[in-house]
């Protein structure tokens, strides 16, 4: 029983960081209509560029924080200004294709900066875990899920009631009327994109503390697409709730069939469940259904 | 010719074109301050073209748009909303999964000074301004177009009808000097159309604005209008008061078709 409560503790912390992440692909999504297949390279290359901010210039991790926030927005921007733009108009499928490219091109970047090899973050936050009395959380763990959870509340509320998150909404709803409105389109989709990089940077930092950082840390971002597919793609409810439904079913099947079959199936997990739901609800669990009257 | 000093806004010589197909072809025409101006024409004469060239959602090849003695035919399409020319649409475009209240307000967005931060925060200068925002809007458009009882509700499950009066209330947030309506009264029952020709007056009495109207309920059109522009396959084919237009021969041709057949249509 301890053991169970155990796993779905952990399962939780790292439902909320996948939220996090989910939320940025959802952003992006809900605004331009595009799936950014490079966002799990947006997460690794936040989370290098901290931690370079940390070793090389010796920042302290505040300031190492922010400035990787600067480079996500900037990253969203140019990325949006220069290789979307222009694609505006073009099938939605070559748009996703291109996506894939910037992601291995971000990949072999960062490999030649800097190489393959494994790191690990220094010591940001107190080591001592936390005890629940009935389940002990791991610091990583436990400080990864308070940032993701403050991320996504901030996210949330500026997409709920600021003017640029109305403007943003307005948008996603009807781009036509927005225009008429006096609403930048183009500037609301390069908001999106700078939104949905600081969101995978932010989980990038947090994933990179909990698990080390490697090149191919951004394999990660295939995963949260199952979320964001349980969810529903154009859900940010839907986006953090499934990011909790496969963190715990991740860890559930780690803990039950592992054992059974020899390990393996907690990697498998969130893409059968994929297959499951595409299946079952194509459009998620609170994705919007589209009707075609006819 | 009139002189065109006098115009509020004018389009000089449009010309547009899909692929081959000339969907406006040197269309000139001037609407003056206080006016309501109607379109008409017969199905895909062009004048839904006209209003999307006059608010840059489409980039005619030639000619110009002439709006309180400035040349907007460059403009970014954002921008025109912030001069004043707002507009509604012929399939209601209204942000569906929002409310009323919220789809007016957006409305009244162009007219926000605050800042994008404070504006992100909710704080200070921001909240005076959207408390005395609410107050107007609340006061004047609900009341005027008389959707009290829908203002809390969500848009995409209100009734035709009743979206048809939103859309006209987020325009009217704008505090438009021109404002652009393209079928207001399409689909509508008998009564709906009488509501909407009367708060069409309404907006033009009070608040002064020139309005430019495309409408197909000839009945609206010749009761409310001060001049009448027809198109018929992007050319304007007369210009002129309600009676003047009833009586156009060039008009009755385009509407009912070739002179002989219009006779025997009439029983002549």
């Amino acid at each position: 029983m301890d053991i169970l409560i155990q796993v779905i503790v952990t399962g939780l912390a790292t439902g909320g960081v996948y939220g996090l992440i989910a939320l940025g692909f959802v952003l992006i999504y809900k605004a331009t209509s595009v799936l950014n297949l490079a966002m799990g390279e947006f997460m690794t290359l936040g989370a290098f560029v901290c931690l370079t901010a940390l070793l090389q210039l010796k920042a302290p991790f505040y300031l190492a924080f922010i400035l990787t926030l600067l480079m996500a927005c900037a990253l969203g921007f140019v990325i949006e200004r220069l290789i979307l733009r222009p694609l505006i108009g073009e099938p939605i499928i070559s748009v996703i294709m291109v996506t894939i490219g910037l992601g291995l091109i971000l990949k072999g970047l960062m490999y030649m900066i800097w190489t393959p090899s494994f790191r690990t973050f220094p010591e940001i936050f107190p080591p001592k875990p936390l005890l629940l009395g009935f389940a002990v959380v791991p610091s990583g763990l436990l400080w990864g899920f308070i940032f993701a959870i403050i991320g996504t509340i901030i996210f949330l509320l500026i997409f709920k009631f600021s003017r640029t998150g109305i403007a943003m909404r307005a948008t996603a709803n009807d781009q036509q009327a927005a225009l008429s409105m006096g609403i930048s389109v183009r500037w609301v989709f390069a908001l999106a994109w700078c939104f949905g990089a600081m969101a995978s940077v932010i989980g990038g930092i947090v994933i990179g503390n909990i698990s080390g950082i490697s090149v191919y840390m951004g394999d990660i971002g295939l995963k949260v697409l199952a979320v964001i597919i349980l969810g529903g793609l154009d859900s940010i409810g839907g986006a953090i709730l499934g990011g909790f439904i496969i963190g715990i079913l991740e860890n559930l099947t780690g803990l039950y069939i592992d054992p059974l079959i020899g390990g393996g199936a907690k990697g498998m997990a969130p893409f059968i469940i994929l297959v499951i739901i595409l299946m079952v609800r194509p459009y998620g669990l609170f994705g919007k259904e589209l009707i075609e009257r006819v | 010719m009139e002189n065109s000093q006098e115009y509020q806004l004018q389009v000089k010589d449009i010309h547009l074109s899909f692929g081959g197909l000339m969907a406006l072809n040197g269309v000139t025409t001037g609407v003056r301050k206080g006016e309501i101006f109607s379109i008409i024409g017969p199905n895909g004469a062009g004048k839904t073209c006209l209003l999307n060239c006059i608010n840059r959602f489409y980039h005619p090849e030639k000619g110009q748009v002439i709006f309180e003695d400035r040349d907007i035919s460059e403009m970014k399409p954002h921008k025109i909303a912030s001069l004043g020319i707002a507009r509604t649409f012929q399939n209601v475009e209204l942000f569906a999964h929002m409310t009323v209240l919220d789809n007016i307000k957006l409305g009244a967005h162009v007219h926000l000074k605050s800042g994008f931060l404070s504006g992100g925060i909710y704080y200070g200068k921001s909240r005076t301004e959207e408390i005395l925002l609410r107050k107007e809007i609340e006061e004047k458009i609900i009341d005027l177009l008389e959707i009290e009882h829908i203002r809390k509700q969500v848009v995409h499950a209100l009734p035709y009808g009743l979206q048809k009066r939103v859309e006209l209330a987020r325009a009217l947030a704008m505090k438009p000097r021109v404002l652009l309506l393209d079928e207001p009264a399409t689909g509508m029952n008998l009564e709906e159309t009488e509501d909407m020709a009367r708060f069409i007056l309404d907006i033009n009495e009070e608040w002064e604005t020139t309005i430019i109207l495309i409408e197909h309920d000839m009945g609206v059109v010749m009761d409310i209008s001060d001049r009448i522009c027809v198109l018929d396959f992007g050319q304007k084919i007369a210009e002129g008061k309600p009676q003047e237009i009833r009586l156009n021969e060039n008009v009755i041709k385009a509407y009912l078709g070739e002179e002989d057949i219009t006779y025997s249509r009439l029983g002549a």
